[in-house]
């Protein structure tokens, strides 16, 4: 039988196919945090974030 | 807060960090007895001489301090910590002044080599690493450490954590340029470009980054802002970046422990491959991620305007962490670099255009209510223009790593052009900003000891700039047209001697756009000595007049 977790289909194949739409996914995810409507008025004041401080 | 009197003793860190030192020593001495070149014996005895100067000055300093370390509060107010930040500063003015020098010296040699006067420690060869390494590493390396250990305090509200280890990262780099830079001088290098150094370097650096890291990072853990502000985002990634980096591209077999020779552990185009992928990330991580974050944080603050959209900021780091690590085959088009890869690295390369022009809208637009302070204030022009040098050489990057259009640029004076464009323009100028900035807070003056100086070395270093780079596009065009010019018998139209002849007026511009930047930093080094010496201090308000928050 033929091993699946070898250093060669590591290198190739699916299991490195997989990481292009997983990393997709994340970068969606994130561009969702950063237009949620709720978080727009903590991003609002961290945009501040420099003004402020003492 | 009335702290109980403590007995005086030895924190386990001086303690510690003083017996390493005194055995670090004692290894250097033996080292240098038993090195087999002259130039890792010098190393060496630098080493232990420095080694022993930390021992003096870690017990000289525990016998000075009161017997209580720095409180992290005074007064329910953030102690900040800004000795390193000095330090950093004044040492980033220093080897910005030498680089500079040593790029115009290089580029008087190219136009008239005699200039190199046959002595082998001055030749370019070796003067042009030490420019690179100087600018790069030494300028821009204490230019990010100052501004990331001001900008992660004053935005966690929190004091830098650790009371040696900022100073060990300070010191402890600059020695590294040291023994990095006269290395080059004598000629030890591991002939990666950018990563010059040689194995005892590279180790010393291992382990100065890694002390950085753990400094940053356990000031943003204690932090007292919920938030961690973008620029603190950006810094992390260069830090952690550049370790990943540097790890990856030197692992090295030295030939003896006590040689400075080593053999790279990767051979041919994997070796290629991985140099690449280490120089264009140190483009991406070094001299974009950790300069946005000066962007981030000094030109809000600068403007008194808020950043133009935080929303964007989010999407603009993540954008330029997934896409920047993928470009670094572009430096390799037309190689033994399998097709595929090459065209992977252009599409990237062309891919982040887009973060690079978000980042600098989002830069520009910080300015949108303020735009007349262009005019008043050239410490702001100065940030504002870098940013547009930004968007320029980001647009410029892409275009060259087009196949076709590489086929014309590369290895020509262009790259040179483009990578000036980015150095001086946005690197430089954002540095400068930062730097006019920072000194007056460090130091706790009221402003700068003249605004005119400032607007003097603006326009004196731009006018630099555009002869700089102006002439580099031109001869590097002509130089890559020369070159695959063919009569109509299918013969090359030109020798190669003839394209060099034909550079030689292109290279006098750029060595006079180059002195041009170099007078501009020696005003100001003379502003920033004259603010420190001169400059009226800030008058701290009283802490009960402070608002209620």
């Amino acid at each position: 039988m033929k091993a699946i977790l070898t250093l060669d289909n590591l290198a190739s194949g699916l299991v490195t196919t997989i990481w292009t739409p997983v990393f997709v996914a994340i970068f969606l995810a994130i561009i969702a945090y950063a237009f949620w409507p709720r978080n727009k008025a903590a991003f609002d004041e961290a945009a501040r974030l420099p003004l402020r401080e003492e | 807060m009335s702290q109980p009197s403590i007995s005086k003793s030895m924190t386990i860190g001086e303690s510690g960090l003083a017996v390493v030192f005194a055995a670090t020593a004692f290894l250097c001495v033996i080292a240098a007895a038993k090195a087999l070149d002259a130039p890792f014996a010098f190393h060496a005895a630098l080493g232990a001489a420095a080694s022993v100067a930390a021992v003096f000055c870690i017990v000289n300093r525990y016998f000075e301090r009161p017997a209580a370390l720095p409180p992290a509060e005074i007064n329910g107010r953030p102690n900040y910590n800004m000795g390193p930040i000095k330090f950093s500063s004044f040492m980033a003015m220093f080897w910005g002044i030498a680089g500079f020098l040593v790029g115009l010296i290089i580029a008087s040699q190219l136009a008239w080599p005699a200039l190199n006067f046959d002595l082998p420690w001055i030749q370019f060869g070796r003067l042009r690493p030490l420019h690179t390494s100087a600018v790069i590493f030494a300028f821009g390396g204490n230019v990010l450490i100052a501004t990331s250990f001001y900008v992660v305090q004053k935005s966690c509200r929190v004091r830098l954590a650790g009371d040696l280890a900022p100073w060990f990262v300070v010191i402890g780099y600059n020695f590294f340029i040291l023994v990095a830079g006269t290395g080059y001088l004598l000629g030890v290098t591991q002939s990666k470009e950018y990563a010059e150094p040689e194995w005892y370097a590279d180790l010393w650096l291992t382990i100065v980054w890694v002390v950085y890291l753990l400094v940053f990072l356990v000031t943003v853990i204690k932090r007292k802002e919920p938030h961690i502000f973008v620029a603190n985002w950006f810094y992390l990634a260069f830090i952690v970046t550049i370790a990943v980096l540097h790890l990856g591209n030197n692992p090295a077999l030295p030939v003896s422990a006590f040689g400075s020779k080593s053999y790279v552990a990767w051979g041919g185009i994997q070796d290629a491959m991985f140099q690449w992928w280490y120089g264009h990330n140190a483009v991406g991580f070094f001299l974009t991620a950790g300069f946005l974050a000066i962007m981030y944080y000094f030109i809000p603050k600068r403007a008194d305007r808020p950043i133009y959209s935080y929303r964007l900021s989010i999407i603009h780091f993540w954008a330029l962490i997934f896409l920047y690590i993928w470009a670094g085959p572009h430096h390799l088009h037309y190689t033994a670099l399998p097709d595929w890869t090459q065209t992977l690295g252009m599409t990237f390369s062309i891919m982040l255009w887009m973060p690079s022009w978000g980042g600098m809208i989002n830069g520009l637009m910080t300015l949108s209510g303020a735009w007349d302070k262009l005019r008043t204030d050239p410490v702001l022009r100065m940030l504002v223009v870098s940013v547009a040098f930004y968007g320029m050489s980001t647009f410029e990057g892409p275009m060259m790593s087009i196949k076709v259009v590489n086929s014309l640029s590369h290895y020509t004076d262009w790259t040179i052009g483009h990578v000036h464009s980015g150095a001086l323009g946005w690197v430089g100028f954002v540095s400068f900003g930062a730097l006019y900035c920072l000194v007056p807070w460090a130091w706790n003056r009221k402003g700068l000891y003249s605004l005119k100086l400032v607007n003097w070395h603006f326009w004196i270093a731009t006018l630099g700039i555009v002869l700089y780079i102006s002439a580099m596009w031109v001869s590097g065009i002509l130089q890559g047209l020369m070159w695959r010019a063919y009569t109509s018998l299918g013969f090359l139209e030109y020798s190669f001697i003839e394209t060099v002849e034909a550079m030689h007026p292109f290279y006098i511009i750029r060595a006079a756009g180059g002195g041009l930047f170099l007078i501009g930093s020696l005003i100001m080094a003379y502003n920033l000595w004259m603010t420190v010496r001169v400059g009226e201090a800030e008058v701290q308000m009283p802490v009960a007049l402070q608002p209620a928050e």
